[in-house]
């Protein structure tokens, strides 16, 4: 019987910072988490919670104090692993990713990650037109310095620039954080793209419970360093009172249906969109169409 | 291993030392500074080490703390003793071997400027340890005052070790993630030759060199939102005021000399 | 407390050279006016000329048309510059960038001291200023170990120190988590309400501004729409036409609406919310 092998892996993962020292602080304890490929899974969690060190496991940029992270069924520190093969196959966007932008045109600068792979010269031009193309940037762009850009389509060549190492993984930390609304959706609407038709793995970092309702198949909450809930966000949401005591929300929708429920309408708790609520509320009134 | 530089570094505690005038305190590291210099053999370094160990167990800054900042000068000290070692000439002989000879001077000097260096360091980290940095910039920009008149600028000089000092800790971290977000696209650090290395490092200054402008750019903005501008009539929230036992210091630091003097006599 | 009467601002957009290569309008004809001890919200995309707008309130930048008054002193006039500023403080987005000060009670200083004030008046001032937005505790703190939330806090508190009759911000939560988001928001509206301080609250995100008093939507450097917060939200679509947002339960309302149930279009909340389906589901079973 052959099983699956998976995307990611991390087994019994602890994470100490400053161990050693008077500092010293537990920011993972015992995380076991697995993604299969093709998920799309959103993280939440209080700053602090310990997502930001989580999802700096998955790409091998910091080692666990004790555990093992496994990629494609590889163990990610063993002697031979390759690490900048891992990281090429997994892809991290870090928060405020227009900040490590440095290069003279936007062309170059989506090229580095293709080139520190020692691709031929062809391949990195093909690929960085690709990523390119996918974010929605156009050839005429292309010898334009990044720092020209808007904040919204310099954060979109910046995950160019990690699209383009063509990973199998993207981990996307706060993708939307500063932009404003329509900014926010063109960035969301990329990433569910990428997912859809490109078959990507998606793990997205987010503080919009909207957000996370509306695009995630799997959420994963932090909570001091544990897995506190690992579930469909649908199961995930009907803890309200958990989630508020963690210092996190479930959406506006959610949030009316419990009430309502609480006011003798016979409704479900696991309303997580507006088209599912219409639908609820308009049998609840009696209004089929 | 950014985050691991300890020099200059306060360690917040409520001690006679840190309730001192950080003018004071200025001046008495530096008068310790000079006496070190002046110190000619190790009856004297004895005297400055039974001073400098009253002052930090007055200090209540833990012992391990000091030699931290110990540690960034290691090379600095290796150097220089292996230096004295293997260069002092001399008549007494101890090793020799091909173009190597080690002196009975040569080690006497290595351990002598050796001690010098170490009492150096912990000297002036008894300093930045016990003295907030905002204290010391007040303590600098008044003990400046006077040299305005010759055009120093005093406080503009405060204003600017503040700054620094305010965004020391957010560029480090900033380097810190910058650098991560270039090794998950790939970059390499740690192998290849000198030029290489080097030429690595563009990814990283690049963004924080404009990260840092940009800072600079809100900040002045932020400065000018307040009604800065500049030294002239400005009040402050904390006067320096020279007390009881600021007096108290002065005369021990007197007595310090004088013992010296007394003993260098000798 | 502000007045704006045609205000324009036109800036250049120059190229390598150095010479003009066109002229872009940043604000276009302003007219506004904004009582004494309002809570104003601005809302508008990125590029819409919101925070410009703010700059001119602190007269960190100037007219090229047009004229803006803060407490009658009109901004372009230099002898009241810092007189302005002191009338109305300015928060700005980023809270790494505007703490000047190493310790957090030397910051809350900074405002004061540049006006000159006594030493004794500063410490009674950066007291009242930190106990206002609850960070009495962190007095000695270094900023940069606060969370976001904080920082902001006691950017807010560096402003209230100078005693202004006005605090204009400008996206102050943009770059905060939710925690940090609600601090700042309940600092804020407890401000206006206790202590009745004219509040310029610039944002995107429009659950902010649900218990404002009036909101004002800024379009390409225009006023579009400006009216209470119930008036603004029930014009869903051309609100999402501007590429902005509405709370989730407008929208859910809008549906519903759309969908011929008959609720109010002027719900905000989800109290309300539930409120108003109650009654109907009331109504029916009468």
């Amino acid at each position: 019987m052959s099983t699956e092998t998976k995307a990611i892996e991390l087994k019994e993962v602890y994470h100490l910072y400053s161990s050693g020292t008077p500092f010293e602080k537990e920011a993972l304890k015992n995380v076991n988490i697995s993604v299969s490929k093709g998920e799309f899974i959103g993280i939440i969690g209080h700053t602090g919670s310990g997502k930001s060190t989580l999802i700096q496991h998955f790409n091998g940029l910091l080692k666990p104090t004790s555990g093992t992270v496994l990629v494609n069924g590889q163990d990610i520190h063993s002697e031979k692993a390759n690490k900048r093969s891992i990281r090429q196959k997994v892809g991290l966007v870090f928060q405020y990713p227009e900040h490590q932008l440095f290069e003279m045109t936007i062309f170059k600068d989506v090229a580095f990650g293709p080139k520190n792979m020692g691709l031929s010269e062809e391949e990195v031009k093909k690929r960085v037109e690709e990523s390119l193309r996918i974010v929605g940037i156009g050839p005429d762009m292309y010898e334009k310095s990044p720092f020209e850009l808007s904040g919204g389509q310099k954060r979109r060549v910046a995950i160019a620039g990690v699209l383009a190492m063509q990973p199998e993984v993207l981990i996307l930390d706060e993708p939307t954080a500063g932009l404003d609304p329509r900014g926010r959706d063109e960035i969301l609407a990329e990433i569910q793209n990428l997912h859809q038709t490109l078959g990507i793995t998606i793990i997205l970092v987010s503080h919009s419970m909207e957000d996370i309702a509306r695009f995630v198949h799997r959420l994963i909450v932090m909570h001091r360093g544990t897995v506190a809930f690992d579930d469909v966000p649908k199961e995930v949401f009907l803890h309200v009172e958990e989630l508020e005591s963690m210092g996190l929300a479930v959406p506006q929708i959610t949030y009316v249906m419990h009430q309502l429920k609480a006011r003798g309408f016979d409704v479900p708790l696991d309303v997580l969109t507006l088209d599912e609520a219409v639908k609820v509320i308009r049998s609840q009134l009696g209004m089929q169409k | 291993m950014i985050r691991n530089i300890t020099i200059g570094q306060y360690y917040p505690a409520k001690s006679y030392i840190h309730e001192l005038d950080p003018r004071v305190k200025i001046i008495g590291t530096f008068v310790y500074i000079i006496s070190l210099f002046l110190v000619s053999n190790f009856i004297g370094y004895g005297v400055v080490l039974l001073f400098l160990w009253v002052l930090i167990h007055q200090s209540k800054v833990p012992f391990s703390f000091i030699v931290r900042g110990l540690k960034s000068i290691i090379v600095i000290l290796l150097f220089t003793v292996g230096l004295n070692v293997f260069l002092t000439p001399g008549e007494h002989v101890i090793y020799e071997w091909s173009f190597i000879h080690i002196t009975g001077e040569g080690l006497y000097t290595a351990l002598f400027m050796g001690t010098r260096l170490i009492l150096l360091i912990m000297g002036s980290s008894l300093l930045t340890l016990t003295t907030s940095p905002i204290q010391l910039t007040d303590g600098i920009e008044n003990l400046l005052n006077p040299f305005k008149k010759i055009g120093l600028p005093a406080h503009e000089i405060a204003m600017m070790m503040t700054i620094a000092l305010r965004f020391i800790p957010i560029l480090l971290e900033e380097t810190d993630k910058i650098m991560k977000a270039q090794i998950a696209r790939g970059a390499d650090f740690e192998s290849g030759g000198f030029i290489k290395r080097a030429k690595s490092l563009i990814p990283i200054l690049i963004p924080l060199f404009i990260s840092a402008f940009r800072r600079a750019d809100d900040l002045a903005l932020a400065m000018e939102a307040r009604c800065y501008r500049g030294g002239d009539n400005r009040t402050k929230l904390k006067q320096l005021t020279i007390e009881k036992q600021d007096y108290v210091a002065i005369g021990v630091m007197i007595l310090f000399i004088l013992a010296l003097m007394f003993l260098r006599v000798i | 407390m502000v007045v704006a009467q045609g205000l324009t601002y036109e800036y250049h957009v120059r190229n390598e050279q150095g010479n003009i290569e066109e002229t872009q309008e940043a604000l276009k004809s302003v007219n506004l006016s904004i009582e004494k001890g309002q809570f104003v919200a601005i809302l508008g995309h990125n590029g819409s000329g919101k925070s410009t707008l703010a700059k001119h309130m602190n007269a960190l930048l100037f007219p090229t048309g047009g004229t803006l008054w803060i407490k009658g002193m009109d901004t372009k006039d230099e002898n009241k510059l810092w007189h302005i500023r002191q009338t109305a403080g300015m928060v700005f987005q980023n809270p790494d960038n505007q703490i000047i000060a190493t310790i957090v009670e030397e910051d809350v200083a900074f405002g004061p001291e540049n006006l000159g004030i006594p030493s004794e008046e500063i410490r009674k001032r950066v007291d009242t200023s930190l106990q206002a937005v609850q960070m009495t505790e962190y007095k000695d703190h270094a900023p940069h170990l606060l969370s976001g939330g904080q920082k902001q806090r006691v950017a807010i508190a560096g402003v209230l120190a100078m005693k202004p009759e006005c605090i204009i911000l400008d996206e102050p939560t943009a770059m905060l988590d939710p925690a940090g988001r609600k601090e700042v928001l309940d600092t804020v509206y407890r401000l206006n309400q206790e202590e009745q301080i004219t509040t310029i609250l610039i944002t995107h995100y429009m659950e902010e501004v649900i218990h404002a008093h009036r909101v004002i939507v800024m379009e390409q450097g225009q006023i579009v729409l400006d009216g209470t917060p119930q008036e603004i939200f029930k014009r869903v679509e051309f609100l999402k036409e501007l590429g902005l947002d509405v709370p989730q339960v407008t929208e859910l309302a809008y549906l519903l609406r759309k969908e011929g149930i008959p609720i109010s279009e002027e719900i905000l909340t989800i109290e309300e919310m539930v409120e108003g389906l109650c009654q109907l589901k009331q109504k029916q079973s009468n």
